[in-house]
């Protein structure tokens, strides 16, 4: 994974100048490649089996994640249990696994209600223009002046615990750089000749802008959709960390974690290894986002 | 200068109503209803919205402003808020400024380490990894802020704990207990800052480097290290100057997760609380104070502009002016 990064920071070109520079940046580029495709392979491997994780649980894991076996409490990880078992004697892996689903919904909706959403406003700020424009991107300047995590605490402390809560908290609360990006791409389009050629003959503003205006913006918002699925990750595990999602006995990778904060000294597995699953699981959708915006700015 | 500097407080003062404006929509305007949470955060012994006669029920109501129509509401609000009274805590019964006051300077002490800190460190990391155009080195610095981003800041601080405070014991694991309980604290807010701080400083200096005036300066034969340290740092310190504000929300926005983690009382742990009750008005007391900071830590940028970048000094150009 490692590996990965590296070669991806190799790829910033060199600034200075000179034409040995570029013979390097080559140089460097052709190094970088087979490591990075390796990296992007691992990635996208992980992130498969996360998914798989997530849908069916019950191939990867013969256990039950809420039957706990007093007898085998608190076993470091082993061979029979491989992230060790916690308090309850409750196998680890086995939970994370079950734990994915959650914790994958509440992204993933996250993202289409900050992708909807962003879209319809961007979309309607950046085509009509004017006051609507003005008033909409005063208010998202004001939003994205508060850090994330306290409109989403905000919006918990209204709409109460749980995971959707959160997955709408988290959505909503990076609705704001999403709009802004959204518009700014609907601008770019249309000031775009056939955009003036649909308004000649007579299109009605919302088939302008559904039909020919969105289709061709939504490009790099959907590059920032792939950027932001580690934040929303991160964010999500936090809030759960927090508590304000799943009740305790049901998993969630966030409340996991928290799970074994009073185990610090005694069993390091049961922050640890939760905490890795999310943290591999930031880097290999990164890597994958960043991948996949090299190929979208190609375009 | 003078009309540059009256927009700037202008925007401010905007920035702040706004926020006011924004926080009292969501936490007032969505479908839930205060009283009964209210009551049934203190309701643990045998209270609850179910014990109370509605005649009670009506004059808790009156007293927090709720029986008025949301318009009232907000302006009775916005105009407590003006002259500083944010309201009465629901949980505690103390005023919100208060309580915000009683715990602030530890997150102020907090937040001051663990900038401190992320400075010295992502500053050191742009500069030294700037330093070289390319190479190991290099490669490795720039792969650093990457990782460290991908850490969740609760599972940093439980590292540190594990490995500082219970496997070596060389600092109390939780609570302030003064100096020596605010090192790990500070280091695990002060790790996704550094990366924040060392990314945007990479990015200034690579845009710096490649800009035709160093061009210029190395034909003229200056000695690479003043080109380095004199002109291209200048010019990198702008985009940095202009994430200040963002880098001090997300420290407040990590103190709710770190002061939870080592069990210290502060803003983000009162933060954390009140959610929990879903103590509305110490939690828009909260935001509020997040948005004076931002518009304040904005309006010293905004100050600061002028004396690094002479361009807007003479009002020819607006590198980052309107934020």
């Amino acid at each position: 994974m490692s590996e990965a990064l590296l070669s991806a920071s190799a790829q910033i070109p060199p600034t200075s100048d000179g034409v040995e520079v570029v013979s390097a940046a080559a140089d460097s580029r052709l190094k970088g490649y087979v490591p990075r495709w390796l990296g992007l392979g691992l990635a996208a491997a992980f992130i498969g089996m996360v998914a798989l994780w997530a849908i069916f649980p019950q191939i990867f894991t013969a256990g039950d994640p809420f039957a706990g076996n007093i007898t085998a409490r608190l076993q470091p990880p082993s061979t029979l249990h491989w992230f060790g078992t916690d308090n309850l004697g409750r196998d680890l892996f086995t939970r994370v696994v079950y734990g994915t689903s959650l914790s994958l919904k509440a992204t993933v909706v996250a993202l289409l209600i900050a992708f909807v959403t962003s879209s319809v406003i961007g979309v309607v700020a950046g085509y009509l223009g004017g006051v609507v424009d003005e008033i909409v991107m005063r208010v998202v300047d004001v939003l994205l002046a508060i850090p994330q995590l306290l409109i989403s605490l905000m919006l918990i402390s209204a709409l109460g615990f749980g995971t959707i809560n959160i997955a709408l908290a988290v959505g909503i609360a990076s609705i704001a750089s999403f709009s802004r990006v959204m518009r700014s791409q609907v601008l770019r389009v249309c000031a775009s000749p056939y955009v003036e050629a649909a308004r000649s003959y007579g299109a009605k503003w919302y088939v302008i802008c559904f039909r020919h205006v969105f289709p061709q913006a939504r490009g790099p918002v959907s590059a920032l959709v792939a950027i932001e699925f580690g934040s929303a990750v991160l964010s999500i595990s936090a809030l759960s960390f927090l508590g304000y999602g799943a009740v305790p006995p049901t998993p969630e990778w966030g409340n996991l974690v928290a799970d074994g904060r009073n185990y610090l000294a005694t069993a390091w597995w049961l922050t640890t290894i939760p905490g890795l699953v999310i943290i591999i699981t930031v880097i290999a959708v990164n890597t994958i986002g960043r991948a996949f915006n090299r190929t979208g700015g190609a375009q | 200068m003078g009309p540059y500097l009256l927009r700037r407080v202008f925007n401010a003062l905007l920035v702040i109503w706004a926020a006011f404006t924004i926080s009292f929509c969501l936490l007032y305007l969505l479908p839930s209803d205060p009283i009964s949470m209210m009551l049934s955060a203190e309701g643990a012994g045998g209270g609850g919205a179910a014990n109370i006669s509605s005649e009670q029920y009506h004059l808790l109501a009156e007293r927090h402003g709720f029986d008025r129509s949301p318009f009232e509401q907000y302006l009775y609000l916005l105009g407590k808020a003006v002259h500083g009274d944010l309201g009465v805590s629901m949980q505690s019964g103390k005023t919100v400024v208060a309580q915000i006051a009683d715990v602030l300077p530890e997150t102020l002490k907090l937040a001051a380490l663990s900038l401190l800190l992320a400075m010295v460190l992502g500053v050191s990391i742009a500069l030294t990894a700037g330093a070289f155009s390319s190479g190991l080195l290099r490669s490795l610095l720039l792969a650093l802020p990457p990782i460290s981003m991908a850490l969740p800041t609760f599972w940093i601080g439980l590292i540190l704990l594990q490995i500082f405070a219970f496997k070596l014991h060389l600092v109390p694991s939780l609570g302030n207990r003064g100096f020596a309980s605010l090192v790990l604290p500070a280091c695990t807010l002060a790790i996704p800052t550094a990366a924040l701080i060392a990314q945007t400083l990479t990015k200034g200096i690579d845009d710096a480097m490649a800009l035709p005036f160093v061009r210029v300066l190395k034909a003229k034969g200056v000695p690479r290290r003043t080109i380095y340290f004199r002109h291209v740092l200048h010019n990198a310190a702008i985009p940095t100057l202009t994430i200040l504000a963002l880098i001090i929300g997300n420290v407040f926005a990590g103190a709710v997760v770190t002061e939870t983690v080592f069990s210290r009382s502060g803003a983000g742990r009162l933060l954390q609380s009140a959610v929990d009750v879903q103590d509305i008005p110490v939690v828009q007391g909260l935001v509020l104070m997040m948005a004076v900071t931002y518009a304040g830590v904005n309006l010293v940028a905004d100050l600061l502009y002028p004396l690094l970048d002479p361009r807007i000094r003479r009002g020819a150009g607006g590198v980052g002016g309107e934020a």
